[in-house]
């Protein structure tokens, strides 16, 4: 048991959302807030991809589906990616994908993409801090559990087993 | 020695997968010369006690369509699977949740409220509602009651092999029975049908523009579709990018963009989202109202995206967070 | 390289870093150690003061060895900042370098986190998910490419031009690619620089003609990049030639044909006075212009325009150099390292239209003054007014589309200067009072604040405020015929009226229009306003984030003459290091396309670089590896999952969210 659900199951729940950041902006941007040491909530755990356009959105579904109370996607402003255009397909993908959310009673709140520049280290800590508040307000997601008396959705075949079977006949 | 049993099952499905069998012709004749088939609901009369009698083990294999949808469902297909040597989940239904899926979208209270008494044309006064135990003079009456929500059939019982497909092709079929028969099995949990998605195999694949962006989705009643042109070139939204091949591309052939029913490949976890990544990669825009507006033209993305997977996919279904619908 | 012993199971080494007490004070290290041992496939974890320094790298490589580890994980500061150090630590201990990954425990966790518990419990999670990953990693090589040997400079002002001389002098071959028909820039156009007061043309003019001469550089004026492809040490470049409807190979500049031209007199605004003066079609820019070449502008010339002039030019030019047939040509050029030194433009006061630039004829920018104080301007250094007059007053406003949320937040660092400047020359010349309104007096640089000194001592008076209007309404007799300048003088506190015969902007500096187009055609990025993105604003200036494209002078932001061809060595170094090198280390982050693929094309249309084509025989996609830059968009796209990216795939990342999310 976690020291984060233990204190959720306690006083305050603490949100746990999983930030994918792209290597040239705003993971840059985290960086700098550290070297500024601007504190801010605890909350978002940072993963690193090249670009925003690296997001597969099963990626946030996925995170969901580990636990998360939140997605934070972060990437390079508009015209500044540092492989021209990988934030546009990002938004693409982000834009389709929050509507699919919607529907799947997901509120707008917990997936949340940000432009933050590497220079904008203050906007990690505000953006952060915001959104820890936002998904704290909400309350955890809870995801149902999926039994699984096969396999996990999806979960490649070649993990389940790699050895041929004997039919009998 | 006696031949091998088979047996075939339906859960929540529309009988198209029985169909489907059928559909094998004179290919049945091969099934039927090799194998007893012990169980057939659809086709022949068996009682629950005939399948409770047969040994552990005693089917080689079962193939099970529909979604797990009601007790009734889910006791049988334990059942099913103490006997079966191999259990296959064939259909959509079975492998991914398939249309009765999208359930999923709605509490079991709504649906039940939807079919009982808001639809206009049910006039139930009384609001009565199936019961799982009806007491009557003569006794308790017992009817399946309806599942929280709609499962595949791995979530339900251990699955050796997935035949995909809304019915599955029959050129599947033959080929999965006949791995049965010739002793070719692939490793278990293995998908039974072509490793790659069904542009590869569509016969319209060289008319895609190498560079192909889409300004604006059409929908079929929408526009006069080109018979030869690729689907999505024309602005229609066919998932044959992200779905496994192996249906001979009878859609297309009929003139329909592919919905989707044979579900994702293998390096897959997601067919909904990652069907939507491929999708809205396309887009040809940049500016936010842009892509919105070419994703307005998407009017119901999970019944797009989700049509046969809802319930094997990531989430499952939608998340009831207020009313505490689910446990 | 690999270093999968025996059985070929996984041995995870975790390191965590103290940094000092950088890491320590807020992480419970000791804690986070026990914590690693627990996870899957860690064979051994400990912790360190500094992993970074040499006994902490010794650290690592004899634990790798002694312990069998064929993964670690450091657990310490950015990847940005030492994921080089411990990949060659690694290296060195004979573990492939990509069987390292970090956890950023100190950036993202200690420095950003108020208590000890919460950091505790993050540096956790990240230790975690960087277990869970490096357990998927795979044996990778950097790729090495040549690098080609010749360098592109953009831009023919005084950074380009320092920037061209430095490489050319280095005995590597430069190609400098210059828009306008001759190179020099804003600096060819000014009279004096600050604070020597040095003449601009003298300094400039030899280095001018260093660059048409020098063996090693190829001048291109009149010319355009059009296209760039490929990537560091490898661009190919496409010029695209303007027509000057003269050979330039056969001009000698001797002007005989624009004597000759069927104007007798000038009568088109010439360019490089802003205006104030008239040339004719066929013109030398100006006299030093470099190439010494005349061209002919189609927008004025009867035989270009309308085809019935009787082209007295062509008669006039015994060396044939008159081509009215000329057309644009396209040139390819290979080259390694590009530097950009494309400039800036000045702020056009039209847009604050309460100074009435454009509206009264007496209100200058600081350009067009440059150009009436040069004995070779349009005056012959006479500073008069419109009506031929001397003025008797003179207001220089400073800040002018500078430090204004209206138009621009930032300082030009140039204007004070050049204003002090200009109020000094215009002393000199017209003995008329001068008046600076200034918002703060920037005079930091060396011999700057002497400059400011000595220009004081010439009572050159300086009002601090910003103007609020200038205008023509007198309400005073002395205020008759002259131009207003209302102001607040904010430090005696009283609102003013200062009436001048001559009003001088001094226009801040801002991006050249067209910086979108140069920042797509370089895939470079811009900070906010337009100027060109530095890599790092202290550590890395000159360079910019797409590798081998360098830049230098005004274009990365407002800059004075000095500062610009610092700048412009600096680049110029950068770029000689990655020639010198010859070879450039590619990250082995490329996507590629698994079996099972579909020809779907989706990934075709995702890629920004156009790395990936259909195969003509199998029908299905591949990625061109060299072209390919890492970012993943195709994989992400690729709707059956079968495009990978090597360093990133789907398994790692679905791996690092399991131990983010699942551990603590």
């Amino acid at each position: 048991m976690s020291e984060v659900s233990k204190s959720s199951s306690g006083n305050g729940f603490e949100p746990r959302i999983v930030g994918f950041f792209c290597n040239w902006c705003t993971y840059t941007a985290a960086d700098l807030a550290g070297t500024s040491r601007l504190t801010y909530a605890p909350n978002v755990r940072v993963l690193r991809v090249m670009c925003s356009g690296r997001l597969d959105p099963q990626f946030i579904l996925d995170a969901f589906r580990k636990g998360a109370d939140g997605v934070l996607i972060g990437g390079c402003h508009p015209g500044d990616c540092h492989y021209q255009a990988g934030n546009h397909k990002a938004l693409r993908r982000y834009t389709l994908l929050k509507r699919l959310l919607k529907t799947m009673g997901i509120e707008e709140e917990r997936v949340r993409l940000e432009w933050i520049s590497a220079s904008e280290g203050d906007k990690v800590q505000r953006v952060i801090n915001e959104m820890t508040e936002d998904i704290r307000r909400l309350g955890p997601l809870r995801l149902p559990p999926i039994p699984h008396a096969g396999r996990m959705p999806g979960e490649a075949v070649e993990r389940v087993s790699s050895i041929g079977q004997e039919t009998g006949l | 020695m006696s031949k091998p049993k088979i047996g075939f099952y339906w859960c929540a499905s529309c009988g198209g997968c029985d169909e489907a069998v059928v559909d094998l012709a004179e290919n049945i004749l091969s099934v039927v010369e090799a194998v007893d088939i012990a169980v057939w609901p659809v086709a022949m009369d068996f009682k629950r006690s005939d399948v409770e009698n047969m040994q552990d083990g005693e089917m080689v294999v079962t193939f099970i369509n529909g979604a797990i949808r009601n007790t009734e469902d889910r006791e049988i297909v334990e059942i099913l699977r103490e006997k079966s040597k191999y259990i296959v989940a064939f259909g959509s239904c079975a492998h991914l949740g398939g249309v009765p899926g999208m359930g999923n979208l709605y509490t079991r209270e709504s649906i039940l409220e939807c079919s009982y008494s808001e639809t206009p044309s049910v006039v139930n006064p009384e609001k009565v509602c199936p019961q799982g135990e009806t007491t009557v003079p003569e006794g308790v009456l017992t009817l399946p009651v309806l599942e929280e929500r709609v499962w595949t059939l791995d979530q339900t019982i251990e699955v050796d092999y997935y035949l995909p497909g809304c019915p599955p092709p029959v050129a599947l079929i033959v080929d999965g029975v006949t791995a049965f028969l010739t002793n070719q099995l692939p490793p278990k949990g293995s998908v039974l049908g072509p490793k790659h998605s069904l542009c590869l195999d569509c016969p319209r694949k060289d008319t895609k523009p190498e560079n192909m962006l889409i300004k604006e989705f059409k929908r079929p009643h929408e526009t006069e579709i080109d018979l030869e042109t690729c689907l999505l070139a024309q602005g229609l939204l066919c998932l044959g990018p992200a779905t496994r091949s192996g249906c001979g591309a009878a859609c297309i052939n009929g003139n329909m963009p592919c919905t989707g029913c044979l579900g994702p490949t293998d390096s897959v976890r997601d067919y909904g989202a990652k069907a939507l990544s491929g999708i809205a990669s396309l887009f040809d825009a940049e500016t936010e109202a842009d892509i919105a507006r070419i994703a307005d033209r998407i009017v119901d993305p999970a019944g797009t995206f989700y049509r046969y997977s809802l319930p094997g996919s990531l989430f499952q279904g939608k998340v009831f967070q207020k009313e505490g619908a689910r446990s | 390289m690999t270093a999968i012993q025996g059985d070929g199971s996984i041995r995870i080494g975790v390191f965590i870093c103290h940094c000092g007490i950088n890491i320590a004070a807020k992480v419970n290290i000791s804690e986070v150690v026990e914590f690693a041992k627990t996870l899957p496939h860690v064979a051994y974890a400990t912790d360190y003061q500094f992993l970074c320094s040499d006994p902490g790298q010794e650290l690592i490589k004899t634990h790798i060895r002694e312990n069998n580890l064929n993964r670690i994980v450091v657990a310490s500061c950015s990847p940005l900042m030492h994921e080089v150090t411990f990949r060659r630590a690694a290296g060195e201990a004979g573990l492939n370098p990509f069987y390292v990954q970090m956890a950023n425990i100190r950036e993202q966790v200690s420095w950003v986190t108020k208590d000890m518990k919460s950091s505790t419990t993050k540096a956790k999670a990240l230790v975690a998910a960087a277990v869970r990953r490096v357990a998927r990693h795979d044996a990778l090589e950097v790729r090495q490419v040549p690098v080609k040997a010749d360098v592109l400079v953009v831009g023919g002002g005084i950074a380009g031009i320092q920037a061209a001389l430095t490489i050319a002098n280095s005995d590597k071959k430069v190609y400098l690619v210059e828009r306008e028909p001759t190179i020099g820039g804003h600096m060819a156009q000014f009279d004096k620089t600050f604070p020597t007061l040095d003449c601009a043309a003298c300094i400039l003019t030899p280095k001018m003609s260093s660059v048409a001469v020098h063996p090693n550089i190829t001048l291109l004026t009149f010319s355009e990049v059009v296209s760039v492809e490929g990537y560091t040490g490898n661009f190919r470049v496409r010029i695209k030639r303007k027509p000057r409807y003269v050979i330039e190979d056969k001009c000698v500049g001797c002007n005989a044909c624009v004597d000759a031209c069927i104007y007798k007199q000038p009568r088109f605004p010439d360019e490089f006075n802003v205006g104030l003066s008239k040339r004719k079609p066929v013109y030398m820019p100006f006299p030093q212009a470099t190439p010494s070449v005349v061209l002919i502008d189609p927008e004025s010339c009867i035989q270009l325009k309308k085809g019935t002039c009787k082209m007295p030019c062509v008669d006039a030019c015994d060396r044939n150099a008159i081509d009215f047939n000329q057309k644009e040509e396209f040139l390819d050029v290979d080259v390694g390292a590009i530097i950009l030194a494309t400039g800036y433009q000045p702020f056009n006061p039209s847009r604050i239209p309460e100074y009435g630039y454009g509206k009264y004829p007496n209100v200058y920018t600081g350009l067009e003054v440059e150009r009436l104080v040069n004995a070779a301007g349009p005056t012959q250094g006479q500073i008069v007014l419109k009506d031929g007059t001397k003025p008797k007053s003179v207001g220089i406003i400073h800040c002018v589309g500078s430090r204004d949320q209206k138009t621009n937040p930032y300082c030009s660092r140039v204007c004070c200067m050049y204003s002090l400047k200009l109020a000094h020359l215009i002393k000199e010349r017209t003995e008329a009072e001068v008046f600076n309104f200034y918002i703060d007096m920037r005079a930091a640089g060396k011999g700057y604040e002497e400059f400011y000194d000595r220009v004081m001592s010439e009572q050159v008076q300086v009002i601090r405020g910003r103007v609020a209007e200038v205008t023509d309404w007198a309400v005073t007799p002395e205020e008759e015929g002259k131009l207003v300048l209302r102001v607040e003088d904010t430090l005696v506190g009283v609102a003013r009226r200062i009436p001048v015969d001559m009003v001088v902007l001094s226009v801040g500096l801002e991006p050249q229009p067209d910086v979108e187009q140069v920042q797509r055609l370089f895939n470079i990025s811009c900070s906010k306003g337009g100027w060109l993105l530095e890599r790092h604003p202290k550590l890395a200036p000159v360079s910019t984030f797409t590798d081998g494209i360098f830049i230098a002078g005004a274009c990365q932001g407002p800059k004075d003459i000095p500062d610009c061809v610092a700048q412009a060595g600096a680049a110029a170094g950068e770029a000689m290091a990655l020639i010198d090198k010859g070879h450039v280390d590619l990250e082995p982050n490329a996507a590629h396309v698994r079996e099972n693929c579909s020809g779907c094309r989706t990934c075709i249309s995702a890629c920004p670089f156009h790395a990936i084509s259909l195969d003509k025989e199998t029908g299905l996609s591949v990625v061109n590896e060299a072209l390919c830059k890492g970012c993943g968009t195709c994989v992400a796209s690729c709707p059956s999952g079968v495009a990978q990216q090597q360093m990133f795939t789907d398994e790692q990342i679905y791996e690092e969210i399991e131990g983010i999310m699942n551990y603590v």
